[in-house]
């Protein structure tokens, strides 16, 4: 076994590399760049080398640098994670070039899948399903289109050297052909390097079920059972389980002896996955499995495949590197209830899940279920990178058991700083048809505007916002007291760009109104605790996590986060006023350049009068942007203290309204 | 420690009845509060908001640390004092803490009358600066006025106790290292532009704040010059051109965060010069206070029940109690602080009287500060009495009250009659605090003993005349007084000319009290000399 290793790679990957290898008395070289300067991977790790800057072209892409700091730092073999040099067969020849062992398959074995189309005539050939397209070399765009038309219509057209879903166009109709041909070339070139595509028979129900296979050198190969990856949003996974709902003992017979011959076609070595294209039409089918592709690497959900075997697959690729045989033989191989995992994003789904990159001013995770990251509270999610902060896997003797606490799980994680798709996991966990294992990757397409939606905030959870940025505790001696009446406070803070103003009447120990002029919330026993906070409103009692960072302050209430923003009344930019207007001498002196003219249009801090005074120079600045109305002196000008040089007419600003605060 | 248990039934039909009346007055008053604290009318408030100002409560409570007390002082100032009503006299003043501190504002309303100053404004300006020097609180003035009412200034302006006393008292507060922060919201003018020349740092509203000693009408009636407000006295004018200002303010929100921040930089807030304790919550209910007072007037009742009721965990070592029993003397602690608390369960004798100086010595020589619950009709009388020298013993305890150092906090629970007011720490011997329950009565004896005094010297005099007076005729002479003292011995006359501090809800009495020993010690407590007692 390796006594040391270095992981090319970072976040969540790198780090739970780092876990296994702890475990097994392996030691750890980190590899970062200037942007994972204070990364959770590099804390984590014995030794770490810093490979460059920001861009993963520059530094986690950069093999040459990665294979350096191997050797300088005596690493014995390099795990390469998934992403960026995991599937580049180049990468693997100069690492075992130099002497290196890499922690996955052989070049030859990627070369042999990396190319979609050579991969799929050759699963085809080894007796594998593949679905009906085209994937040769012709790359008209004519062609492509009689191709299309011969294969029947929705086709898919995919970057050859494509993957996760980049390069890909979905064209229903001939119509739109032509131009999303033209996308998906352009995708590829600029992504891969390649403009190839090849074509698809399009499945219209599909769904997506995965073999996780194992290969070692000494020419074993078994697999891990299934995974089902259905639930995608544009082609992207987004909550996994193991094993597939609805799988039959004859499915199964005959996918994972499909994906065992695919892996023994290509001699593979280490973990690898294969993915199938399922007909989710009815109920699964021996003969409605194609092959898609196979993944040469370990997959990021790996994790719902650990939960059901009991194993740890970064240890079996550990030892299949380091020439061990295999640890269990096919009937070894337990599947023991059933796992699901869900990946964490900071990206907007009110916003089409745009990506959200910034800094995560607090991370909280629950217990009970298996957390995978790369951050911590106060750590950044860069715009680098992708922007994954989590992976939550849970594990239970059912379906319905696993899929509840995954859904427990989630709801009491707390991300503050930054849009999460929390919600919107939240809300696939309590949809019915994933529920009863009925999904198809086209599930999350259909009902995405109901499982994205978004209300306005909650009296309660402004409540508990509003006290954790007034610093309120009712617990506080003299609470709120006032000698009649009751102490209202109006409290406005920002939430999703909206101002969010209310009134809060402290009526007494504990019992708090919110009010918004319309209609008012009351609760009591409100309490604070530490980041905790407790209410009752009529019969609920709520339970709130509220973690507060400088300007923010996040709720999480019954599994929804509300970022708000506070408005500091100190942070106000003042405005144009009559000194701005007219730009005086400040002391007697000689003008020595007036670099403006009358009418012109100046920029804040633009220099308008340069004046000599007692031996130094004085730079007079616009204080706004504006235009020259007039300008009073001329160079060499002596002027005394108070002379007015130029005038000038601020740009007029919109009156501010509310969301001036924003 | 000795723990006092209430001897009082909860559910007796005198309870019942007792907290019925109660309760009454207590809504009364609530009433009365709410009307308060609106303020002006409802459009001068409307064109207030209109002009992008907060209200004035508003102001005070963006400026306090949220959810922190405000023990506000003269809410019901000027009630019924003069023809137009004139809320809270157009000024709120109380403690408040800013940054951590317990400070005094004083905020001007301008939605009354355009903030100007009556009699009584000027009254309750100078009493919260004297509640601000004794305690040593720093001065928040949020200034929104337009100075003297000029109908009124005969009694606003020419005085010692009148309107200059503001600016002399700044002055000396700012010498004793008390710092004065004023906040320019709106009009300043004249005298009032004193307010912040006269403060150590000062805040002004852009473009809504003015401080001029002379406005644009005047200066045009003057010198003929023409200008408008902003150019003569604005924000820009006066914190670029003239220094009258510090600091520029964009806002209401902005003016009273930076006022916070002005706070924040005033150093430490003192610490208690006296050993305090953790709180502990009273053993009797303090709600109960409203069944332990007699709907009737003239039933006695025991101080202890409200002692009990107020002090932590109804801890009470009482002193002498054996000896001149009509006066309750005894240690306990209110909030964790310690007190020396006197209460009236009887009119005061010679014995009470002495036990009564005895009990101050002891405080006053332990630093520990004293409260009066005043409930009193005043010193025996009878020849008895008078040879027995009850004048030299009520000397002593008026000795003893006047001249103690330490803070004196006095509530007025029931009846405050004649020289029992005195000795029993009225407003005239300066107690840092003097509050009023809803059932107080004050004045210099009972109306009935009033109304009897003149009818009996009439009756003299008509008999000596050889004339006759008869029972109606006695009868229609007594109404008069009768009705004067019902009127004028009420606590809402009293509170309305300043008497107290305010009238408070009997169930907050120990807040009240803690806030204000809290305010107290702020100050140092000083070494007691007392004067020279008649022996």
């Amino acid at each position: 076994m390796f006594t040391k290793i270095l992981i090319a790679n970072r976040g969540e990957i790198a780090c739970r590399v780092i876990d296994t290898c702890r475990r097994m008395g392996i030691a750890t070289v980190a590899v970062y760049s200037d942007a994972d300067a204070d990364a959770r991977h590099r804390a984590m790790a014995d030794e770490a080398v810093p490979i460059g800057p920001a861009p993963v072209a520059e530094s986690y892409l950069k093999g040459e640098r990665i294979i350096e700091a191997a050797l300088a730092t005596g690493a014995e073999a390099i795990h390469p994670g998934y992403g960026f040099l995991s599937e580049n067969p180049a990468f693997v020849e100069a690492v075992e070039a130099a002497g290196l062992v890499f922690i996955g398959p052989s070049a030859a074995s990627i070369r042999a899948m990396g190319l979609k189309d050579a991969a799929k005539a050759r699963m085809s050939a080894a007796g594998v399903p593949v679905v009906p397209g085209y994937h040769g070399a012709e790359q008209d765009a004519d062609f492509l289109a009689s191709e299309a038309e011969k294969i029947g219509y929705p086709v898919l057209i995919k970057a050859r050297a494509g993957g996760g879903g980049k390069g890909m166009r979905l064209v229903e109709a001939p119509d739109d052909f032509a131009s999303a041909l033209e996308g998906a070339q352009r995708e590829g070139k600029s992504s891969f390097g390649d403009p190839a595509v090849l074509i698809e028979k399009y499945v219209t129900t599909p769904r997506h079920i995965e073999v996780q296979v194992f290969g070692d050198r000494h020419g074993q190969v078994v697999h891990l059972w299934e995974r089902d990856c259905s639930l995608q949003r544009r082609h992207q996974k987004v909550i996994e389980e193991a094993p597939a709902p609805g799988m039959t003992p004859e499915m199964r017979a005959a996918m994972t002896e499909a994906a065992v011959t695919a892996a023994r076609a290509v001699d593979y070595v280490n973990a690898g996955t294969i993915e199938f294209i399922v007909d989710g039409s009815g109920p699964l089918r021996p003969d409605g499995f194609w092959f898609m592709e196979m993944n040469t690497r370990l997959q990021v959900e790996h994790p719902v495949t650990e939960g059901i075997t009991g194993l740890d697959l970064v240890e079996w690729q550990l030892r299949v590197a380091a020439g061990e045989p295999l640890p269990l033989a096919q009937d070894e191989i337990r599947l023991n209830g059933h796992a699901f995992e869900a990946r964490i994003y900071a990206e907007d789904p009110t916003r089409g899940f745009l990506p959200a990159p910034g800094p995560l001013l607090h991370v909280a995770f629950p217990h009970g279920a298996r957390i995978d990251t790369g951050v911590r509270g106060g750590d950044r999610i860069s715009a680098y990178y992708d922007p994954m902060i989590a992976k939550i896997t849970s594990h239970a003797a059912t379906r319905t058991e696993a899929l509840f606490r995954l859904r427990e799980a989630l709801g009491a994680t707390h991300v503050a700083g930054t849009a999460t798709n929390l919600g919107f996991l939240q809300a696939l966990c309590r949809d019915a048809d994933f529920a009863a294992g009925q999904m198809d990757t086209g599930l999350i397409g259909r009902k995405q505007d109901a499982l994205t939606h978004v209300g306005p905030p909650e009296d309660a959870a402004v409540l508990f916002a509003a006290m954790a940025a007034l610093d309120l505790d009712p617990a506080r001696p003299h609470f709120g007291f006032r000698l009649w009446g009751s102490a209202s406070r109006r409290v406005e803070l920002v939430s999703d760009g909206a101002l969010v103003a209310r009134d809060l009447r402290l009526l007494g120990p504990g019992t708090i109104a919110v009010e918004d002029g319309w209609h008012v919330a009351r609760f009591e026993a409100v309490s604070v605790s530490g980041g905790e906070m407790r209410a009752r409103q009529g019969g609920r009692n709520l339970r709130a996590h509220v973690a507060r960072a400088g300007g923010a302050v996040s709720v999480l209430l019954d599994g929804r986060i509300t970022d708000f923003a506070l408005i500091d009344p100190l942070a106000v930019e003042s405005s144009g006023g009559p000194e701005e207007s007219r730009i005086t001498a400040p002391m007697t002196g000689l003008v020595r350049s007036v670099p403006v003219k009358a009418g012109e249009a100046v920029a804040k801090g633009e220099i308008l009068v340069v004046l000599e005074a007692m031996k130094m120079e004085h730079s007079l600045r616009a204080a706004s942007d504006g235009i020259v109305e007039a300008v009073h002196c001329a160079v060499g000008d002596t002027v005394s203290d108070g002379t007015l040089l130029v005038e000038f007419a601020p740009e007029t600003r919109e009156p501010d309204g509310e969301d001036a605060h924003v | 420690m000795s723990r006092l248990t209430s001897k009082v039934a909860a559910n007796s039909p005198e309870f019942a009845a007792n907290s019925a009346r109660m309760v009454g007055l207590i809504d009364e008053f609530g009433a009365l509060a709410a009307r308060t604290m609106l303020g002006g009318d409802e459009k001068s408030r409307n064109r207030h908001v209109a002009r992008g100002k907060l209200l004035p409560r508003e102001r005070i409570t963006r400026l306090l640390d949220p959810g922190s007390p405000f023990l506000e002082i003269g809410l019901f100032a000027a009630d019924g004092v003069y023809a137009d009503p004139i809320p809270a006299a157009g000024v709120i003043g109380g403690i408040g803490r800013v940054s951590g501190r317990d400070c005094m504002i004083l905020c001007n309303d301008a939605t009354v009358k355009g903030g100007t100053y009556y009699p009584v404004t000027v009254k309750k300006h100078l009493r919260a600066q004297e509640i601000a020097e004794e305690n040593r609180l720093p001065c928040i003035y949020l200034v929104d006025s337009g100075g003297a009412n000029l109908p009124n200034q005969d009694e606003v302006f020419p005085d010692r106790d009148h309107f200059g006393r503001i600016f002399y008292n700044q002055a000396r507060m700012s010498a004793a290292g008390i710092a004065q922060i004023a906040v320019v919201m709106g009009s300043c003018t004249a005298g009032g532009a004193y307010v912040p020349a006269m403060s150590d740092q000062t805040i002004i509203v852009k473009e809504q704040g003015t401080i001029f000693l002379a406005g644009p009408p005047l200066v045009k009636a003057a010198t003929g010059e023409v200008v408008d407000a902003e150019t003569l006295g604005g924000g820009d004018t006066h914190t670029r051109l003239s220094g009258v200002a510090d600091y520029l303010a964009e806002n209401d929100a902005h003016a009273l965060a930076l006022a916070r921040q002005a706070v924040r930089n005033l150093g430490l807030p003192p610490s208690p010069s006296i050993p305090l304790r953790s709180a502990v919550a009273p053993a009797m209910n303090p709600h109960e206070i409203v069944g332990v007072v007699p709907a009737d007037a003239k039933i006695p009742y025991d101080i202890r029940e409200v002692i009990g009721r107020i002090v932590d965990g109804s801890d009470f070592e009482e002193f002498k109690e054996r000896f001149g029993t009509t006066l309750v003397c005894g240690f306990a602690h209110i909030d964790g602080i310690p007190v020396g608390i006197i209460g009236n369960n009887g009119v005061l004798f010679s014995e009470s009287s002495q036990k009564g100086a005895h009990f101050i010595e002891l405080c006053c020589q332990r630093r520990i500060p004293l409260l009066f619950l005043q409930n009193i009709t005043g010193f025996m009388v009878g020849s008895k009495y008078e040879a027995g020298g009850i004048a030299r013993d009520g000397a002593k305890l008026v000795n003893a009250v006047s001249t103690a150092a330490v803070p004196k906090v006095t509530v007025i629970v029931g009846g405050s009659f004649g020289a029992g007011n005195y000795g029993m720490c009225g407003r005239a011997f300066g107690p840092r605090f003097l509050w009023m329950w809803p059932n107080a009565r004050i004045s210099v004896m009972g109306g009935e003993q009033a109304a009897g005094v003149l009818a009996t010297v009439r009756r003299t005099a008509i008999e000596a005349r050889g004339g006759n007076w008869s029972a109606d005729e006695e009868a229609a002479f007594k109404q008069p007084v009768l009705d004067q003292f019902e009127e004028q011995s009420h606590p809402l006359y009293a509170s309305a000319r300043l008497w107290d501090d305010g009238i408070i809800d009997p169930r907050t009495t120990r807040d009240v009290v803690a806030l204000s020993l809290r305010a107290a010690l702020n100050a140092p407590v000083e070494d007691t000399r007392f004067g020279v007692f008649r022996m």
